[in-house]
């Protein structure tokens, strides 16, 4: 039984279909990414998951348990993990309260304190900011807040939604590299990139979404040499 | 084509006409305060000390403002909203504990037992408030949650003025005389003794609602919220009581305001709320809606402008009953703070960019 299953998922905005009858899994202990150009449906598929829109059809499972008409709320606390676009921190609270936030339904101290060491020596920088306000970390530094803080609840499977955007080649390969690591230690994850060259050096499996349906899927490996991912995705002649 | 270039020109000079306008106006309304103050001043009618008692009034005035702005700015910080039968939640709180001071009154137990009686009065009011809030919210609001945002705006009004004829219609129209409580009567040096129970018991209250945000989780959800509803959501929060909690909250601070407020002008009456709300949305406007120091500023601010003001910018021109302008006051004092500083005196917000 995969980790997570996506079984026909429709979603809807208004009389827009943004995604007709996604179907996708992801097994345990894979990095799977999610290729698409802009306005694919990559980032309605996350947020279908964790429960930000509400699926007008289709079902969502995460192992035996079906996500589908949840609350987010409960969603992460059944180990889903949504770092979602555009980062997202809360400016004005500090690194702390941010990571605190990551743990919000954690209560007990000594818990809370282990997580936070963890993502201390994940990003040995936002020990060094943890009391200034979030808002005032760089851009590669408030990815890494977005990481660590959705980290801080343990995550059974990690949504990461564009997490390269912005950011210096430096800061995308040292945030991929820490991305490889959890990956090693454990961590699943549903990757969605622009970046697809990055994505699929990382990741073991992929799919391929147009205008809200999965056109192609398949190993990373085979989908790096596919000529069409080749042309529309890696820039290739 | 000639003809075209000339008249885009004064179609930017018409812009600059208007602002001018506008400008001017201030500048009139500058004038003539200022002007005024100073006859006031030369005139000498007041002495120093009825000065001191109009500021300590409007402070102890102020103090309560505060109190209700707090729940108008903390609404506005989770929901982007008005909560404009605020008003009437804190009234809410005042009528009802009437019964129970009058009850306690009749029973000998204010004479016997005055500090008891003042905090039951007190926890009482902010469980009423509270609970009319909570009801408030969850009937009128949530249900809308996702309309656009001029709905929620009218069934607030709609709400207020439930409840404003709800108490009408169980209490009557009547002005009910509070109880005077023994220990607070008379002065303590420049104080009434019912000011300093207003300016103990609003600080109180202030103490308790910043160790509320800053330290416990409920205080952190609602500030994650207020920051950014969707990522707190991801976050495990749900935000569905992190708002019901923000009412809850305000309510309760609002009914506290409500005993605080009938100690000072022994009476209440259904309309009592609509004066205070509007004024208390005056003062959070005022230090910047969303903010919460803004909000406690503006209360003191617009508590001191309102009690000095009449006396001070009107008396000077011989205008009778001054003090019946104080209204007039705040409101320009409103009308000015939207045209010219509409972030407030403070000046920034609670929540970060906004997102729909």
């Amino acid at each position: 039984m995969p980790l997570l299953a996506l079984q026909r998922v429709h979603v809807h905005y208004g009389l827009i279909e943004a995604l007709k009858g996604v179907s996708l899994t992801v097994e345990q202990g894979e990095i799977v990414t999610l290729l698409g150009a802009n306005g694919a449906g990559k980032t309605s598929t996350l947020r279908a998951i964790s429960g930000l829109v509400r699926p007008s059809a289709g079902r969502i499972l995460l192992h035996d348990i079906d996500l589908t008409h949840r609350k987010p709320h409960e969603i992460v606390q059944f180990g889903v993990g949504h770092v979602p676009e555009g980062r997202r921190i809360f400016p004005r609270l500090s690194v702390e309260e941010n990571l605190r936030l990551g743990a919000f339904t954690i209560r007990d101290r000594a818990e809370l304190a282990r997580r936070q060491e963890y993502v201390f020596t994940l990003f040995p920088r936002l020990a060094e900011r943890r009391k200034q306000p979030g808002g005032t970390l760089s851009g590669g530094e408030q990815q890494m807040l977005a990481i660590g803080r959705a980290l801080m609840m343990q995550p059974r499977i990690l949504l990461l939604d564009e997490p390269s955007m912005g950011l210096a080649p430096v800061l995308v390969e040292s945030i991929f590299e820490v991305l490889q690591r959890l990956n090693r230690d454990g961590t699943t994850i549903l990757l969605v990139e622009q970046n697809a060259r990055m994505a699929l050096d990382i990741a073991h499996r992929g799919y391929v979404l147009e205008t809200g349906q999965i056109v192609l899927s398949g190993s990373a490996r085979d989908l790096a040499n596919d000529p069409r991912v080749q042309a529309a995705y890696l820039g290739a002649a | 084509m000639t003809i075209a270039a000339p008249q885009r020109l004064t179609g930017g000079r018409r812009i600059d006409i208007s602002q001018l306008i506008v400008w001017g106006i201030g500048g009139l309304l500058l004038t003539i305060v200022f002007l005024g103050s100073i006859l006031t001043l030369r005139a000498g009618h007041y002495s120093a000390a009825q000065w001191r008692d109009f500021i300590v009034f409007g402070i102890a005035q102020g103090a309560i403002y505060a109190l209700i702005a707090l729940g108008y700015t903390m609404v506005y910080g989770v929901l982007r909203m008005i909560n404009f039968a605020h008003g009437e939640v804190f009234m809410s709180g005042a009528m009802t504990t009437f019964f129970l001071a009058d009850y306690l009154n009749r029973s000998g137990f204010l004479k016997s037992h005055p500090w008891v009686s003042l905090i039951a009065m007190l926890l009482f009011s902010g469980l009423v408030s509270m609970t009319v809030a909570v009801l408030v919210e969850r009937i009128a609001y949530r249900p809308l949650r996702g309309a656009p945002r001029l709905v929620p705006l009218i069934t607030a009004v709609g709400a207020s003025f439930f409840l404003q004829y709800t108490f009408r219609g169980l209490f009557g129209s009547g002005v009910r005389a509070y109880p005077a409580i023994p220990v607070l009567q008379g002065k303590l040096w420049v104080f009434q003794k019912t000011q300093i129970a207003v300016f103990v018991g609003v600080l109180i209250t202030l103490v308790l609602l910043v160790l509320f945000l800053q330290r416990t989780r409920a205080g952190l959800a609602i500030r994650a919220v207020a920051e950014d509803r969707e990522a707190a959501a991801l976050m495990g929060v749900d935000v569905d009581r992190a708002i019901v909690t923000t009412f809850a909250v305000g309510g309760f601070m609002a009914g506290i305001a409500g005993v605080l407020y009938a100690l000072v002008f022994i009476q209440v009456q259904f309309f009592m709320g609509f004066l205070p709300g509007i004024k208390a949305f005056t003062a959070a406007v005022l230090g910047g809606i969303g903010n919460l120091p803004g909000a406690a500023v503006g209360g003191l601010v617009l508590g001191v402008i309102e009690s000095i003001g009449p006396s001070l910018f009107f008396d000077g021109y011989g205008i009778r009953a001054a003090h019946q302008l104080k209204d007039v006051i705040a409101f320009t004092i409103l009308v000015l703070i939207l045209i010219f500083r509409p972030t407030g005196l403070l000046g920034e917000r609670l929540g970060g960019e906004e997102r729909l």
